[in-house]
C-alpha cells in the first residue's frame, strides 16, 4: 500500500469520534440528496409521461398565411396594417406525403403521423355533441400516441366504418360497442360509423371529444380532400424537441410546435422545481464541506506532532498535503456508499408507504444507477476540496515547533 | 582544512549564526559556530539549558535554516537548497531521536521503525519489516514489536526510536536528550546501546546531554554557552 495512504486511514482510524462525525455528516447529505434526487426525477418523469400520453413531440401546422398587409398607395391617412388570419376553413399541408417521407429520413425522428382534424357533430337519436374528429392512419398514429393500451372495451382498429370513441363521449351518447353514430359537420357533410372501440386516455376533456376514424372519411368531412391539416412527430430526445421543431420549422417552411410549447406552463413547473432542488443539494453539500474542513483542521492540530515526526524523517510537504486530502476523500467516498444506501432505504420506504387509494405508489421514485455514480463523485471530490485548507495548513507545519512542542 | 583524512567530513559547519525575531527585539542564539564531525565520531554537545544546543541540532538536522553561515551535509552545500532537496537529504542523511520519544502512536513499533523506510520507498515492503525486526531485535525488542508505543515503557520507546533513526542506515545520528526523562539505570542502558551501535556501524553520533558522567565517556566533547563553542 502507498504510504501516503497507509498513513491517511491510520490517522482516520486513530481519530475515531472525529472519523465517525465526518462520516456522519456524509451520510446524511448524501442520503437527503439521493432521496430528494429520486422522488424529484420520478415525479417529474410521470408527469412528463403522463403529459406525452396523448400528445405528439412536435406538431407541424401549415404556415400561418396571416400579415397581409393592406395598404392602399394612394392613402393619405396613415398606414394601417391589418393583420388578419384567414378565415375558420381548414388549411392543409401541401404535399404533405412528401414532407412525411423528408421527415422520416432525419435520424431523430422515430415517428411520423398525418392528422386530420377539425369540428364535428356526433350524432346518436336525440342527443348531440360536439366532438373533435381525428382522422388517422392507424398504425402510424399508434406509434405516437399508444392507443392500445388506452382501451377500455373493443379495440382501437379504424376503418371506413369503424371508428373509436371516449368513455365520456360514449356515456353521454348512452353508445356501446356496435352502436351506430352519426358524424355531422356545419356544412352539412355526414357519415355514420359504428363504434368499435372505446378508450380512456386519462384525460376528461379528451375523453369527451376524440373520435378516431380513418383518414379518408375525415378528409371527406372536412372538406379536405387530398390534404391533412398536420403532421404528428415523434424524436429520439424528448428534451430535443423544442430545439427540433425551430429546425424543422426553418427547413420546411411549416410552422412547428413543441410538447414543451405546447406544456410552457408545465415547463416552467419542473425548471423552477430543479432550480430549488438544485439550491437545496448545494447548500447540503456546502455544510457537509464545512463539517469535514472544521474536524479535520481540529485533527491536524492534534497531530501536529506526528507531521513534525514525519517531516524530520524525510517526508515531504506534498506527501503530508496528500495524506490529509486522501483523508477527506476518503470520507467523502465511504460516507457517500453509506449514504446512497440510507437514500435508496428512506425513498423505497417513503414509496411503499405513501399511495394511492388503488395501491398504486403516489410518488414512482427512480433508484439509477447514473445518481450514486453522481453522488459518490461529488462527495469524494467534496471531501478532498473541504479537506484543502487543513491539509494545507498540515503541510505548512514548521517540524521544529512541532517537536519542540510535547 | 589541515585535515589528511581522504573521506569527506559527515558533517562541516562554518561561522554559523542563528537568530530570532526580525522586527526590533531580535534574539542571537547561536555566534559563528565552526564545527566538523567526521564519519564514525561520537560526540557529546554539553551546556547550560538555553545555550543554544537543540537550536544548533535542529539547524544541523536542516529543520531549520542558520540565518548565516554554511552548512556542508556529506559534501552537499545545504544554503542553496530548496525545501525539496533538504528534505530528501533528510530522509537520507539523519537520523533522529529525541528527547520525548516521538514515535506515532497508532503505529506499532515495528511499523514506527519501518516508517523512514516506508518514506523513503514510498511503500510497504516485506523487505522493511525484515529490517525493521532485526533492529528492534538489535535493540533488545525482539518480544514487542507489534506493541503500539502507548503499551510500551519510556526506555523502550527510546529503543524503538534508536531503531527508528538506524532504519534507514543514515551515515549522522542527532540525539537531543535522548535519556533526559529517564531514570539512571535505563539512561546508562540507553547511552550504553547507541555507543555499541556507534562501534557497530561506525554511524557519526551527535548526542546532546547534560549528564557529565555520560558525556565522558564520548570520544569527543562539544562545549557550548551563550551560543559559542568553548572547547
Ligand atoms: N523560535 C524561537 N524564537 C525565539 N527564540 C528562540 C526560539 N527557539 C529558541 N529560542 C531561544 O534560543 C535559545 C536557545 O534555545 P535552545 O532550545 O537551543 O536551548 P538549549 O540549549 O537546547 O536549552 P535546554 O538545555 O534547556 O534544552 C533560548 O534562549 C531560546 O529562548
Ligand atoms: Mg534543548
Amino acid at each position: 500500500m502507498r504510504i501516503e495512504w497507509l498513513l491517511a486511514l491510520r490517522f482516520l482510524r486513530e481519530g475515531r469520534a472525529q472519523t465517525f462525525f465526518m462520516l456522519g455528516g456524509v451520510v446524511m447529505g448524501v442520503g437527503v440528496i439521493v432521496f430528494l434526487t429520486s422522488l424529484i426525477t420520478g415525479l417529474q418523469r410521470s408527469i412528463i409521461e403522463k403529459t406525452l400520453g396523448t400528445q405528439a413531440h412536435l406538431v407541424m401546422r401549415p404556415p400561418d398565411d396571416e400579415a397581409r398587409r393592406i395598404i392602399k398607395p394612394d392613402s393619405s391617412l396613415a398606414v394601417s396594417a391589418n393583420i388578419e388570419r384567414r378565415g375558420q376553413r381548414l388549411r392543409s399541408i401541401l404535399q404533405w406525403q412528401q414532407t412525411m417521407r423528408e421527415l422520416e429520413a432525419r435520424p431523430e425522428v422515430t415517428a411520423v403521423s398525418p392528422l386530420v382534424s377539425g369540428p364535428s357533430f356526433a350524432v346518436r337519436g336525440t342527443a348531440t355533441k360536439s366532438v373533435a374528429l381525428m382522422g388517422i392512419d392507424q398504425e402510424r398514429y399508434t406509434r405516437i400516441v399508444p392507443m392500445s393500451s388506452y382501451m377500455k372495451e373493443g379495440e382501437f382498429r379504424i376503418s371506413a366504418s369503424n371508428a373509436a370513441i371516449g368513455t365520456d363521449l360514449a356515456r353521454d351518447l348512452g353508445a356501446s360497442i356496435g352502436d351506430k353514430i352519426r358524424l355531422q359537420t356545419a356544412d352539412g357533410r355526414n357519415e355514420t360509423i359504428t363504434v368499435a372501440g372505446i378508450f380512456d386516455v386519462g384525460v376528461r376533456d379528451l375523453n369527451r371529444r376524440w373520435v378516431f376514424i380513418t383518414l379518408r372519411s375525415a378528409q371527406n368531412l372536412l372538406d379536405l380532400v387530398g390534404g391533412v391539416s398536420s403532421i404528428d412527430v415523434t424524436v429520439r430526445d424528448l428534451f430535443k424537441a423544442e430545439l427540433i421543431s425551430e429546425r424543422l420549422a426553418a427547413q420546411t417552411g411549416l410552422t412547428a410546435e413543441s410538447w414543451m410549447k405546447t406544456n410552457a406552463q408545465l415547463m416552467v413547473g419542473l425548471r423552477s422545481q430543479n432550480a430549488s432542488s438544485y439550491l437545496i443539494q448545494f447548500f447540503v453539500i456546502l455544510s457537509v464541506a464545512f463539517g469535514i474542513a472544521s474536524v479535520l483542521i481540529v485533527s491536524v492540530i492534534q497531530k501536529s506532532r506526528e507531521v513534525g515526526i514525519l517531516r524530520a524523517m524525510g517526508c515531504s510537504r506534498r506527501r503530508i498535503l496528500r495524506i490529509f486530502l486522501l483523508q477527506g476523500g476518503m470520507v467523502g467516498l465511504v460516507g457517500s456508499l453509506f449514504g446512497c444506501g440510507v437514500g435508496a432505504l428512506l425513498v423505497t420506504f417513503f414509496a411503499k408507504t405513501a399511495l394511492n387509494p388503488d395501491g398504486t405508489p403516489i410518488f414512482p421514485v427512480v433508484l439509477e444507477l447514473r445518481m450514486f455514480l453522481v453522488a459518490a463523485g461529488v462527495a469524494t471530490v467534496t471531501g478532498i476540496f473541504s479537506a484543502a485548507a487543513p491539509a494545507v495548513r498540515a503541510a505548512r507545519l514548521d517540524p521544529v515547533a512541532a517537536i519542540r512542542n510535547v | 582544512m589541515s585535515d589528511t583524512t581522504i573521506t569527506t567530513p559527515v558533517l562541516q559547519l562554518t561561522d554559523v549564526r542563528k537568530q530570532y525575531g526580525s522586527d526590533g527585539v531580535t534574539t542571537h542564539v547561536l555566534h559563528g559556530i565552526s564545527l566538523t564531525l567526521q564519519q564514525g565520531e561520537f560526540t557529546a554537545l554539553i551546556g547550560p539549558s538555553g545555550s543554544g544546543k537543540s537550536t544548533l541540532l535542529n539547524i544541523i538536522g536542516l529543520l531549520e535554516p542558520p540565518t548565516e553561515g554554511s552548512l556542508v551535509m556529506q559534501g552537499y552545500e545545504t544554503g542553496t537548497m530548496h525545501e525539496d532537496g533538504l528534505t530528501r537529504l533528510r530522509g537520507q542523511s539523519i537520523g533522529f531521536v529525541f528527547q520525548f520519544h516521538h514515535l506515532i502512536p497508532s503505529f506499532t513499533a515495528l511499523e514506527n521503525v519501518m516508517m523512514p523506510l516506508m518514506l523513503e520507498q514510498g511503500r510497504q515492503t516485506p523487505l522493511q519489516r525484515v529490517r525493521a525486526a532485526g533492529l528492534l531485535e538489535r535493540v533488545g525488542l525482539a518480544g514487542r514489536m507489534d506493541f503500539k508505543p502507548g503499551k510500551l515503557s519510556g526506555g523502550q520507546q527510546q529503543r524503538v526510536a534508536i531503531a527508528r533513526a538506524l532504519a534507514a542506515n543514515p551515515p549522522l545520528i542527532l540525539a537531543d536528550e535522548p535519556t533526559g526523562n529517564l531514570d539512571t539505570a535505563a539512561a546508562d542502558e540507553i547511552f550504553k546501546l547507541l555507543y555499541e551501535v556507534n562501534q557497530e556501524s561506525g554511524t557519526t553520533f551527535l548526542v546532546v546531554t547534560h549528564d557529565p558522567r555520560l558525556a565522558k565517556r564520548c570520544s569527543r566533547i562539544i562545549e557550548l554557552v551563550d551560543g559559542r563553542i568553548v572547547s
